[in-house]
């Protein structure tokens, strides 16, 4: 990888024209772990974008290295036993892995903020919520403790927290889990950050309040035109929000699409069997379908393609060669804008 | 609140009861008698013992001893020596300034020193520093504390001359430094270990990647996020550690000749006198209820979750 | 002195630490197969210095408590007064008579080291097994059935741990004139089963609400069989660290209550009685109470380290 070897301070203007103004631009990003079984390889080569305002949903199941992408991204991976031996995290122009931890740190939660999966355990459980909202006010923009408290019941209000100003000082436990992520939410969005990494957002909640949440953290994002990247393993969350899905498989995306596209015709086996594993009301009692197997190990990820056990269309060039990400067409060979697969027999796929 | 103060009130009583009770029996159903060891060496006379034992009670059953005892209490009498007939209060009284004090100052070394080494060697779980001060806290806790306390009087007090070997004057905090050292030291190395796997745990804990992601500075993560989730089991630790820093002081008490309770309490034994050990032991039930009664009411400080009803 | 009433730290720390439930870890790679939580921390362990470490060290003190003819000819009750006293140690005599020196009575230290270990060894070993059934009992009691009985053990807890321990046993062992071992052994259970207890009670109550106790239950299994095969196996685990801890606190206390002349009586030997011995010639001749005292003291750090060994390996939150 060349680009690594670039040298330590990059010219503004050269990683300026790279990245064609993204918010975000990750490049060939690895993340290894390094435990007492061996080096899991978590994150292997993953590239991905956002513009402001743009919404990339990145989807797999646990253990395809999204969760652990985000973290490299926010500065928040457990180093050791986490390790990034190469790749490039670019905000505004700037690669994040070669800043200070000082210079991270200013970005993190300023810039980039983060809504984690279970509101419950990542607030602190004996502070108060409205000192966990000032919190970021007065050590990003050093206001008083009284000045961040009325910031924090706005929040509130913003997020629709009924009886915002009684309740700023009750602790987390004393929320419902609905209310409790609208409060992570508030967190994420009280120094009206870039971009906005969200983990899982509504996957600790009941299916009722999931909607709920989603609409917000949506309506809010557009309102003040921020990246968002949306973690999820589940499918009917991305379709309503997303601008464009990326599918990670061990540690490696292996699908991008605009979200319809992605939805209507597949380029990749695994994304297939993940859209094919939906129930669907106009398919009653035809029985589930489930792609077949476990997600890989990761300190012994499969030769070749990674998903070659569990695909029905391996061939013996899966098993030996890694496939690229081609960039998909139509059967004519006009490029389809944005679309992208990591299979040797993506044409097939997608064809038919 | 005031509910379960009350509550918990309550419940102490039958502790109490409990406690003063099994150390009454122990006192006195073991063998040995106070008033035969009032005549030393020489053959006791018999009537003069019969009327000593009548004279004070002691020749009544037992379970009357206790109520008489109990009776007393309440009306704050301790009782009386066999030898010298004096008020139990007033050595309890003399001696317990004294311990308190010394208690005191072990007792701020094991929060001070204790937690810091702890909340340092947590954080830096796993390096050099770690290991240091766990290699120190397991020493400590393995050489018995007469053999620390003896080595660090040779050394300061002979070798070096830096303190008296012993102490000539309890209300001088100087010469009281090496001695509750010695005396917390235990304590020290626990609070130490205790902090330490806290920290270690709660370092992992959900909210404390949040705290990071929220780009919180490393110094506010550890002083507001961590360190108050982390003390919650050391509190119970402490509170429960002033009773028996004043009963553990018997050693300490002993190499530096400090006149408290520790020494008291050893006397009372060679002298077997019955009414001071149970007085002694009395007065540090009572401290040790109250101390483990706010303990309980500080975790509600402490952790919002907990709520007394 | 508080080193006594300091074993309670230690059940506190593994009661909060090893709350006795299984645990998966969600965290990182599917491992091929899926390892049951005592086959990991067995895997855990022996890879562990310290475990392994404390381990050796705690095989050989057994087989000198148990034999300790095998490793010294020399004996440790009569010594030669005229040309020993108080001999410095010859470190170069590995294994011989004179490598720790001599005492105050001209006894080989080195054979006094070893024959001092069986009674230090019985006094550790016996009153943790003591306290380990019957305080594991009355918490298990408490824990399980709750309600009246649990109020009655856990005040009878409490009424026991108002005690200081230290102080507690200085009477009852002031008492008897002649101590054997079985005496203190018999003295420090009977004031330090407490802490057993209360850690026993915390982790059968943890346990008892765990998804398959009351699946078990849902089945229909007795309560005998629940108590024995769901909730003990999966509750004991705090309840071992913390008897392998307090062992070596008791071995220390053994010694304490010697130096305070309360110790084991008559002519047994004993690393604690033999260290306060050696307290009279700190100043002039500090190998009497260096050599006793380091044999004791690594006794004490190798059952130490062996605890907190396990406690690593059964904490999941430590990993």
């Amino acid at each position: 990888m060349t680009i690594t070897d670039m040298p330590a301070n990059v010219p503004g203007p050269r990683s300026g024209e790279d990245n064609g103004g993204k918010l975000l631009d990750v490049r060939d990003l690895h993340v290894e772990f390094h435990t007492r079984d061996g080096v899991a390889k978590a994150v292997n080569g993953v590239n991905y974008s956002v513009d402001a305002g743009e919404t990339l949903a990145v989807l797999g199941e646990s253990g395809s290295g999204k969760s652990v992408t985000a973290q490299a991204i926010m500065g928040i991976l457990d180093m050791p036993p986490g390790k990034i031996p190469q790749g490039e995290i670019i905000f505004r122009g700037q690669d994040m892995l070669k800043m200070s931890s000082e210079e991270r740190r200013k970005i993190r939660g300023n810039k980039i903020a983060m809504i984690f999966q279970d509101a419950l355990s990542a607030l602190n459980p004996v502070l108060s919520v409205g000192y966990q909202l000032g919190e970021m006010f007065r050590v990003h923009e050093g206001l008083s403790k009284k000045e961040a408290k009325a910031k924090a019941v706005e929040l509130m209000d913003r997020v629709r927290i009924p009886a915002a100003k009684e309740r700023v000082s009750d602790y987390p436990h004393q929320f419902s889990g609905g209310m409790r992520q609208r409060i992570m939410i508030a967190m994420a969005l009280a120094l009206e950050p870039d971009l906005i990494i969200a983990d899982e957002p509504t996957t600790a909640l009941d299916v009722t309040v999931q909607a709920q949440v989603m609409e917000l953290l949506a309506e809010l994002q557009r309102e003040y035109n921020m990246g968002l990247i949306l973690i999820t393993h589940d499918l009917g969350v991305v379709a309503d929000v997303a601008d464009k899905i990326a599918v990670m498989y061990a540690g490696r995306i292996v699908e991008t699409a605009p979200v319809h596209e992605l939805y209507k015709r597949p380029a990749h086996p695994y994304t297939k069997g993940l859209l094919d594993s939906i129930p669907r009301l106009d398919q009653k009692g035809q029985g589930l379908f489930a792609i077949k197997g476990l997600p890989p190990n990761l300190l012994k990820i499969p030769s070749g393609c990674a998903f070659n056990p569990r695909c029905p269309m391996a061939q013996d060039e899966c098993r030996s060669e890694i496939p690229a990400l081609h960039q998909v067409t139509e059967r004519d060979g006009a490029e389809l804008a944005g679309r992208a697969s990591a299979c040797h027999f993506w044409k097939e796929t997608i064809h038919g | 609140m005031g509910r379960y103060v009350a509550r918990r009130l309550l419940q102490m009583i039958p502790v109490f009861i409990g406690t003063t009770l099994l150390i009454f029996l122990m006192v006195n159903v073991l063998p040995g008698d106070p008033v035969r060891a009032l005549w030393g060496d020489k053959p006791p006379d018999p009537t003069q013992v019969a009327q000593i034992r009548h004279d004070r009670g002691l020749d009544l059953p037992l379970w009357q001893q206790y109520l008489h005892y109990m009776w007393g209490l309440l009306q704050g009498d301790f009782g009386k020596t066999i030898a010298g007939n004096r008020p139990v209060l007033d050595e309890i009284t003399r001696a317990f300034p004294v311990s308190v004090r010394l208690a005191a100052m072990a007792w701020t070394f094991e929060l001070v020193v204790g937690i810091t080494l702890g909340v340092i060697a947590g954080i830096r779980r796993g390096k050099v520093i770690d290991t240091a001060v766990t290699l120190f806290t397991l020493v400590v806790i393995s050489v018995p504390i007469f053999v620390i306390g003896l080595t660090l009087q040779l050394y300061f007090g002979n070798n070096l001359g830096w303190i008296t070997p012993t102490v000539q004057d309890s209300t001088n905090f100087g010469q009281l430094m090496v001695p509750a050292l010695v005396l917390g030291m235990v304590g020290l190395a626990y609070v130490a270990r205790l902090t330490r796997t806290s920290i270690a745990e709660n370092r992992s804990a959900d909210y404390i990647r949040t705290a990071t992601a929220k780009g919180l500075p490393r110094k506010r993560i550890i002083t507001v996020h961590l360190l108050r989730n982390s003390l919650i089991p050391v509190v119970t630790y402490l509170g429960t550690d002033i009773g028996s820093l004043m009963a553990g002081a018997v050693i300490t008490e002993g190499i530096f000749n400090v006149t408290g309770v520790g020494n008291l309490l050893f006397d009372a034994l060679a002298r077997r006198e019955g009414a001071v050990i149970v007085g002694i032991v009395t007065v540090l039930v009572l401290v040790y209820l109250l101390a483990s009664l706010l303990v309980d009411l500080l975790y509600a400080v402490l952790d919002p979750r907990i709520r007394y009803a | 002195m508080p080193d006594l009433t300091k074993t309670s730290s230690a059940s506190e720390e593994a009661a909060a630490i090893v709350a006795g439930t299984p645990v998966t870890s969600d965290a990182g790679p599917a491992p091929e197969k899926p390892r049951s939580l005592g086959a990991d921390a067995w895997r855990d362990l022996r890879r562990n210095p310290l475990f392994v470490v404390s381990g050796l060290l705690i095989l050989v003190i057994l087989l000198v408590a148990a034999f300790p003819g095998l490793f010294t000819g020399a004996n440790p009750d009569t010594g030669d007064q005229a040309n020993h006293f108080l001999g410095k140690p010859n470190l170069g005599h590995v294994f011989q008579e004179d490598w720790f020196g001599y005492d105050g009575t001209g006894r080989s230290l080195y054979a006094r080291v070893l024959y001092g270990a069986r009674n230090s060894i019985i006094v550790g070993l016996g009153v943790t097994i003591l306290v380990t059934i019957f305080g594991g009992l009355m918490g298990m009691l408490a824990g399980y059935f709750g309600g009246f009985w649990d109020s009655l053990i856990s005040r009878l807890t409490d009424v026991f741990f108002g005690i200081p321990f230290l102080l507690g046993s200085m009477v009852v062992l002031n008492a008897f004139t002649h101590r054997t071992v079985w005496v203190v052994t018999g003295a420090l259970a009977f004031l330090g089963w407490t802490q057993i207890a209360r850690v026993m009670r915390g982790a059968v109550i943890t346990t008892k609400h765990a998804d398959y106790v009351m699946a078990a239950k849902a089945l229909g299994a007795g309560t005998k069989r629940i108590l024995f095969r769901h909730i003990l196996p999966n509750a004991i685990a705090p309840v071992i660290v913390v008897a392998t801890i307090s062992l070596g606190t008791y071995i220390v206390a053994e010694s304490t209550l010697s130096y305070l002349g309360l110790g084991l009586g008559g002519d047994s030997i004993s690393w604690g009685g033999d260290i306060s011995d050696g307290t009279q010639f700190i100043r002039n001749y500090p190998h009497v109470l260096l050599f006793p005292a380091g044999a004791l003291s690594i006794t004490v750090l190798a059952f130490i380290m062996m605890g907190d060994a396990v406690r690593e390996a059964l904490d999941p939150k430590l990993r």
